[in-house]
């Protein structure tokens, strides 16, 4: 059962061709992740995803994503209530500056949440998904940015999950990270595999390899190979594959 | 041969260190210099906090500081002068509630324009003019006051006298306004984008993003902004010399004249009162009185940008 459909893509940045011509399907509650050298379009494709696109002037896009079977570039399309589908957590954690309960209550309270106990049951259910509840459940009303930067990428996770979302997208999620906090995000990627469709955009291909299904290789804005992740990294069917995942260049 | 030049140049070197070295070198000397600078603008507050001190204990030892705090009457110049500084007080306060109630919410909606709402090419266009607006000289506002915005408020009200409040405290904000949205904006602009891409990500509309969002993170900063913007309205002197008239009293009707603190020290200081006189000193215990209402005023401001602060780094 695909969830994302992408159908000849193309992006550009005023002149400059980001995507060309991609297509793909991604699984429901499967973890796809999507590798390549810098600028080579993932984290641009991700951010089509959400139409994060959308508030960079130049950017042109052609082609269409249908998310649940409908085309989010359809002008009809609610932005708001699109990305309320679909969380997104960043390279950098950027928790707001503000309680960690209001960190995590944040999305709910602007989707018009305002009853105090549904609220405080959102936050606790999030954290927990987030595996961060044991953590900070007596500092609830501390500063987020009291947390440590593994602590702080983990709360950004629980605020994109406490909006409900059928999709989590994570740009680079561990490049700010420490090792032992790159494991625990692994391993909490692993968990939420159950309930929610995961795309993750890595510059480790030893991430992708530990934790995805799937993988698209993209170089200069094309996807050039995408299939089950064991598959990619033992026997690619492309040259260019072969000579990104041994390192011979990227 | 090659030797001998390298300990010629290791010695020049040397010499050349113990000069940078020495006790009369630029690098001892430099600091010294710097906190003779840096302790002028220290001493010049030294200085006149103590003439005020000073020149107001005589006016004190003349009028009770309860006849000057509570009274309701400030004639120092009739013949039977009664010093109750409450009128100017009075006057100061409609003046900077007026313009307030003008600068506060067009300036602080001006700044989330310009910071969240307004393309790059807006922003850079209307900056430049608010900063303009910024340095006009207070006396070309006062008379605009005078010959623009009265004979407006006259028209629409006939019984305005011709010097009033309202007028002077609308031109007080107009004053204040490119202050506080300039500053207002700077605060709301250093708040990193990060933040916003997150509330966005969320399903966050631009309005929320702002008024939850950014506002709150620059908090500290807007408050700043206010209470200089408001600092200023206190202080200001040329606009309601010129609009808002020269007569102290305490009915708080907008459309009548009044006088200001500022207003009654400019008017007194250009009039023949002799110096050393009760009515001279009237003018340091006035000065006086603006200077702690404003310093109480950044104290507050201090407390409560503290307060409220929601910090990202």
């Amino acid at each position: 059962m695909s969830i994302v459909q992408i159908k000849d893509l193309d992006l550009y940045y005023g002149d400059f061709h980001a995507l060309r011509n991609v297509s793909m399907n991604i699984n429901e509650k499967s973890i796809t992740a999507f590798i390549g050298p810098s600028g080579c379009g993932k984290s641009t494709l991700l951010r089509t995803l959400n139409r994060m696109n959308d508030m960079i002037d130049s950017v042109k896009i052609s082609g269409a994503v249908s998310i649940n079977d409908t085309n989010i570039y359809n002008p009809t399309v609610n932005v708001e209530l699109l990305r309320k589908e679909i969380g997104m957590v960043f390279q950098q954690p950027n928790p707001f500056p503000k309680s960690i309960f209001e960190n995590v209550a944040y999305g709910p309270k602007i989707h018009g949440i305002r009853n105090k106990k549904q609220l405080d049951e959102i936050v606790e259910t999030s954290l927990r998904g987030a595996a961060l509840w044991d953590e900070v459940k007596d500092d609830l009303k501390k500063s987020a940015y009291g947390l440590s930067g593994g602590q702080q990428q983990r709360l950004c996770i629980a605020r994109a999950l406490a909006i409900n979302p059928k999709i989590l997208l994570m740009d680079e999620p561990t490049s700010a990270l420490d090792p032992i906090s790159t494991l625990k995000i692994e391993e909490l990627i692993q968990e939420l595999k159950g309930d929610y469709t995961i795309i993750i955009v890595t510059h480790n291909m030893q991430q992708a390899a530990r934790v995805s299904d799937q993988t698209a290789f993209f170089l200069n804005g094309e996807v050039i190979e995408f299939s089950d992740t064991s598959k990619l990294f033992s026997n690619p069917n492309e040259k260019k594959t072969e000579d990104y995942i041994t390192g011979r260049f990227g | 041969m090659a030797r001998m030049k390298q300990s010629k140049n290791a010695k020049e070197l040397n010499s050349f260190m113990q000069k940078k070295k020495g006790i009369y070198s630029w690098d001892r000397m430099m600091p010294i210099i710097l906190a003779t600078i840096a302790g002028i603008s220290v001493l010049t507050t030294i200085g006149i906090v103590v003439i005020l001190i000073t020149e107001s204990a005589g006016f004190f030892q003349a009028v009770s500081i309860t006849e000057f705090l509570f009274g309701t009457q400030w004639t120092p110049l009739f013949a039977d002068p009664k010093f109750g500084v409450l009128p100017l007080i009075m006057g100061t306060f409609m003046i900077t509630l007026v313009a307030s109630i003008v600068a506060l919410p067009i300036g602080f909606g001006s700044a989330i324009y310009l910071s969240e709402y307004a393309p790059r090419k807006v922003r850079n266009f209307i900056k430049p003019i608010l900063e303009i607006l910024a340095g006009i000289p207070t006396i070309v506002y006062g008379f605009f006051a005078l010959t623009f915005i009265t004979p407006i408020i006259k028209m629409v009200i006939p019984q305005t006298d011709l010097f009033n409040a309202l007028s002077a405290g609308i031109v007080v904000g107009i004053m204040i306004i490119p202050m506080i949205s300039s500053l207002s904006e700077d605060a709301m602009n250093a708040v990193p984008s990060s933040l916003r891409n997150a509330a966005y990500a969320m399903g966050s509309t631009k309005l929320e993003v702002a008024l939850k969002v950014v506002v709150p993170a620059s908090f500290s900063g807007i408050i700043a902004s206010f209470v200089l913007g408001l600092s200023r309205a206190i202080g200001e002197t040329m606009i309601v010399t010129l609009a808002a008239g020269a007569l102290p009293n305490m009915d708080f009707d907008f459309l009548k004249s009044i006088q200001t603190m500022t207003a009654y020290i400019v008017t007194t200081s250009q009039g023949d009162t002799a110096y050393g006189s009760v009515e001279y000193r009237t003018i340091y215990a006035v000065g006086i009185t603006l200077f702690v209402i404003t310093l109480i005023m950044n104290i507050l401001a201090g407390y409560i940008s503290r307060k409220f602060r929601e910090e990202y780094e």
